[in-house]
């Protein structure tokens, strides 16, 4: 998600990163190239003339003077910024002491309520708690027929009721919620337009019936310019207390996550990403807003490489390889590291640049890992410290051992020597500078 | 029944009220082509999903045709604007399907998820029955919970047949069984509903691609029109949308649904433009009767009364 506003972000600032020397005339240039990713990113028009104009405001003048490295001061600004559109930091669901806690679903026709009741009806199960989704769809054809379904493929209860008095439906799974020792209920109401008096009217009512910990507006997340209106409509009439966008596996850039935050300062608590039952993300909006400027997550890689990886380590590391002593027993270490740090596309996608189409498709294989780990594994400490004394006969010993067929130790030999003589031209090329995170 | 201009007003009622009234009040302040008024004009097709690129080529006509003609009128500005618009969207043949080209007419119903195809295929079964054809709807859909009754509801609505499979199912044979069925049951038009996928899931987009292709095999030339359903809400990504399934199955027309919130649908003037697709129906409510031919000039006049 956000990965084309990301890519074009990335454009956009790479001209500004090459300047020595900002000028106002640059500034505005550039502010107008990020005002049309903005736009093409369907954020808000109004807000993204608001975003450019609070961005301009503390660029120009005495901030990007003083400043030793302009460009790096701009991006600053505008990750800063952005974050704060998004909302500074993540949003937990909340919930009461007073059960059972009701969860209400509400948006437009067609943004996702029904799976999402099943995604959240899961996603409460595994923290513990009691649920119960409840069908309030009484409109759309096949709309109960639908969440019953899920509720089944979950084994999670599902209450329905025949009659179209929605709150009265409300009430009555109220009552065997808490009959049934259920502590959750999941309120899956009928998409419905912020125009129709009548439907707006009925969902007000479901609203005072059960009286919710948690009302969530699910918007499409590739929705446009009107996510502003449908937004402020639902906030008017609901007070919604937050909202999950929905379909962000596809390639929307997702301006209405900025647009609805901006509008109605209420955080997004999730994002929506599969038609499978598991695929709910927490939304993180400092994430976000670094990975829609083409940063990558690099706080947080930073972060979780310093967990990851003993200092002291990475200090031994360096002078090996600094001195061309890097051998498998290192490398396993280093590999048991990046294991450490949790999966690989998750690395690999909040590194900046990473963003580009080549790796977008890329599927990192973690098994291979664990093949490369115990084929180390299989070697004596001597073939570790020294590979070029593994023969034919110890190739065949290392791939009993280890479960492998012979070519790919030859294989993972043969990577290891050409990783070897990278990390001699890195050495070169870079003149000795440290090495990041001890890679 | 209301005619179709005003039931076509009513429905874009609120598009009207948002963006051409922001347009009347700031052509009414003008006193001349002044870069303000350019600007909020250039807002107000901004804000209609129309797209960046396409507002900057009607920007850009607007402002040569203006002071060529040397309009400094308010209505004069506004009517320039509006035959502006109206080339955007001319050049294609728009409007509604013509069914008796072919014995059994397949239209394959496609689109990403909760653009309303179900309930257009509801409508479109409702439509041509009106019309004395003898309709097929196939549930293609045979992935989504309860896609198949679903359309089970909205075809007993239209009182039509339909042809399903279990739950799973693959979905070329849906539609290969429906054939099959249209054929021998002399059916003039068969609808075939297939589940709402997201353009970037390549597998999905091919399974789409094998459903044409099974339909072609039994019947050369089919599916006669793969009608695309796009969401007004929808943003820039319609644009997307379009070019991709494109790729996996041809579409022959597009139809707008939920036209009647607040949203102005504005992305389909950079389909039409950049595709040269025709806008075929549009979506009005979801009451069976709530679909429209999309006619060019109703549309726009309906945009600037």
């Amino acid at each position: 998600m956000f990965q084309e506003l990301s890519e074009k972000f990335e454009s956009v600032l790479r001209r500004l990163r090459g300047q020595g020397r900002l000028t106002e005339a640059n500034i505005s240039e550039a502010l107008r190239d990020v005002r049309r990713v903005l736009l093409e990113a369907d954020v808000n028009y109004k807000i993204a003339r608001q975003f450019i104009a609070d961005v301009e405001k503390r660029a120009v003048g005495q901030e990007v003077l003083k400043s030793i490295t302009p460009g790096q001061q701009v991006i600053k600004i505008i990750y800063d910024e952005l974050c704060k559109l998004l909302g500074e930091k993540e949003a937990p669901l909340l919930f009461s002491n007073r059960l059972p806690n009701a969860i209400m679903l509400v948006g437009l026709q067609g943004s996702g309520k029904t799976t999402l009741a099943g995604k959240l009806a899961r996603h409460l199960r595994k923290k513990g708690r009691n649920p119960l989704l409840v069908a309030a769809d009484v409109h759309r054809p096949a709309a109960i027929q639908q969440l019953q379904v899920i509720g089944k493929s979950l084994d999670i209860q599902t209450f329905s009721e025949e009659g179209r008095d929605v709150p009265a439906i409300c009430r009555h799974a109220i009552e065997h919620a808490r009959k049934n020792m259920l502590d959750t209920i999941l309120i899956d109401t009928a998409g419905r337009l912020h125009v129709d008096d009548e439907m707006m009217q009925e969902v007000r009512r479901v609203k005072e019936t059960v009286d919710p910990t948690e009302i969530l507006f699910v918007a499409d997340g590739m929705t446009g310019q009107d996510a502003v209106n449908t937004a402020q409509a639902f906030l008017q009439q609901l007070d919604f207390s937050g909202a999950v966008l929905t379909k962000m596996d596809g390639d929307a850039r997702g301006g209405a996550a900025l647009s609805i935050r901006a509008v109605t300062q209420k955080p997004i608590k999730f994002l929506s990403v599969g038609e499978k039952l598991d695929q709910l993300e927490p939304f993180y909006p400092d994430r976000m807003a670094s990975r829609i400027l083409g940063m990558g997550d690099v706080v947080s890689l930073v972060e979780k490489a310093q967990e990851a990886v003993n200092a002291d380590q990475a200090f031994r590391l360096e002078k090996k390889l600094r001195r061309q002593e890097f051998d498998l027993e290192d490398f396993l270490e280093q590999l048991q590291q990046v294991k450490k740090m949790g999966p690989l596309q998750d690395i690999l996608a909040m590194l900046p640049g990473v963003q580009n189409k080549a790796f977008k498709s890329m599927q990192v294989d973690e098994r291979a890992l664990i093949r490369v780990e115990a084929m180390i594994h299989s070697m004596t400490l001597a073939e570790r410290a020294n590979p070029s004394i593994i023969n034919g006969s110890r190739r065949k010993r290392i791939a009993a051992g280890s479960g492998v067929t012979v070519q790919e130790i030859n294989r993972l030999l043969n990577q290891f020597e050409m990783m070897k003589k990278m990390i001699k031209m890195m050495k070169h090329k870079s003149g000795g500078n440290r090495l990041p995170f001890g890679f | 029944m209301l005619s179709l201009l005003q039931k076509l007003s009513s429905g874009l009622q609120k598009t009207r009220s948002s963006l051409v009234e922001g347009i009347h009040r700031v052509v009414n302040k003008a006193r001349g082509l002044d870069a303000e008024v350019l600007e909020g004009l250039e807002e107000q097709l901004l804000l209609s999903d129309m797209g960046w690129e396409t507002v900057e080529q009607i920007m850009e006509q607007l402002r040569r045709r203006a002071s060529a003609a040397n309009a400094f009128n308010a209505e004069e500005i506004l009517q320039i604007l509006k035959q502006e618009l109206n080339e955007q969207l001319r050049g294609v043949a728009h409007g509604p399907l013509n069914t008796e080209t072919a014995k059994p007419y397949i239209i394959s119903v496609v689109g990403v998820n909760g653009a309303g195809k179900t309930t257009t295929i509801g409508k479109l079964a409702h439509l041509f029955s009106t019309q004395e054809r003898k309709v097929l709807v196939a549930a293609a859909d045979t992935f989504r919970a309860a896609a198949v009754e679903q359309l089970d509801v909205w075809r007993h609505r239209a009182g039509v047949d339909i042809v399903h499979a279990q739950p799973g199912a693959d979905p070329a044979a849906v539609a290969f069984d429906a054939l099959k069925a249209a054929m021998s049951r002399q059916v003039d038009v068969l609808l075939i509903d297939t589940a709402g996928r997201l353009h970037t899931k390549g597998n999905l987009m091919a399974e789409l691609t094998k459903v044409n292709k099974v339909l072609e095999r039994q019947c050369a030339g089919a599916p006669h029109a793969v009608l695309l359903v796009i969401d007004a809400g929808t943003g820039q990504n319609g644009l997307i949308q379009a070019k991709e399934f494109t790729k996996a199955a041809p579409i022959t027309g597009l139809v707008i649904t939920k036209l009647d919130g607040t949203a102005k649908g504005g992305i389909v003037f950079s389909i039409v433009r950049q595709l040269g697709l025709p806008i075929c129906y549009i979506g009005l409510g979801e009451k069976i009767d709530d679909l429209e031919p999309f006619e060019p000039e109703t549309f726009i006049e309906a945009l600037f009364q």
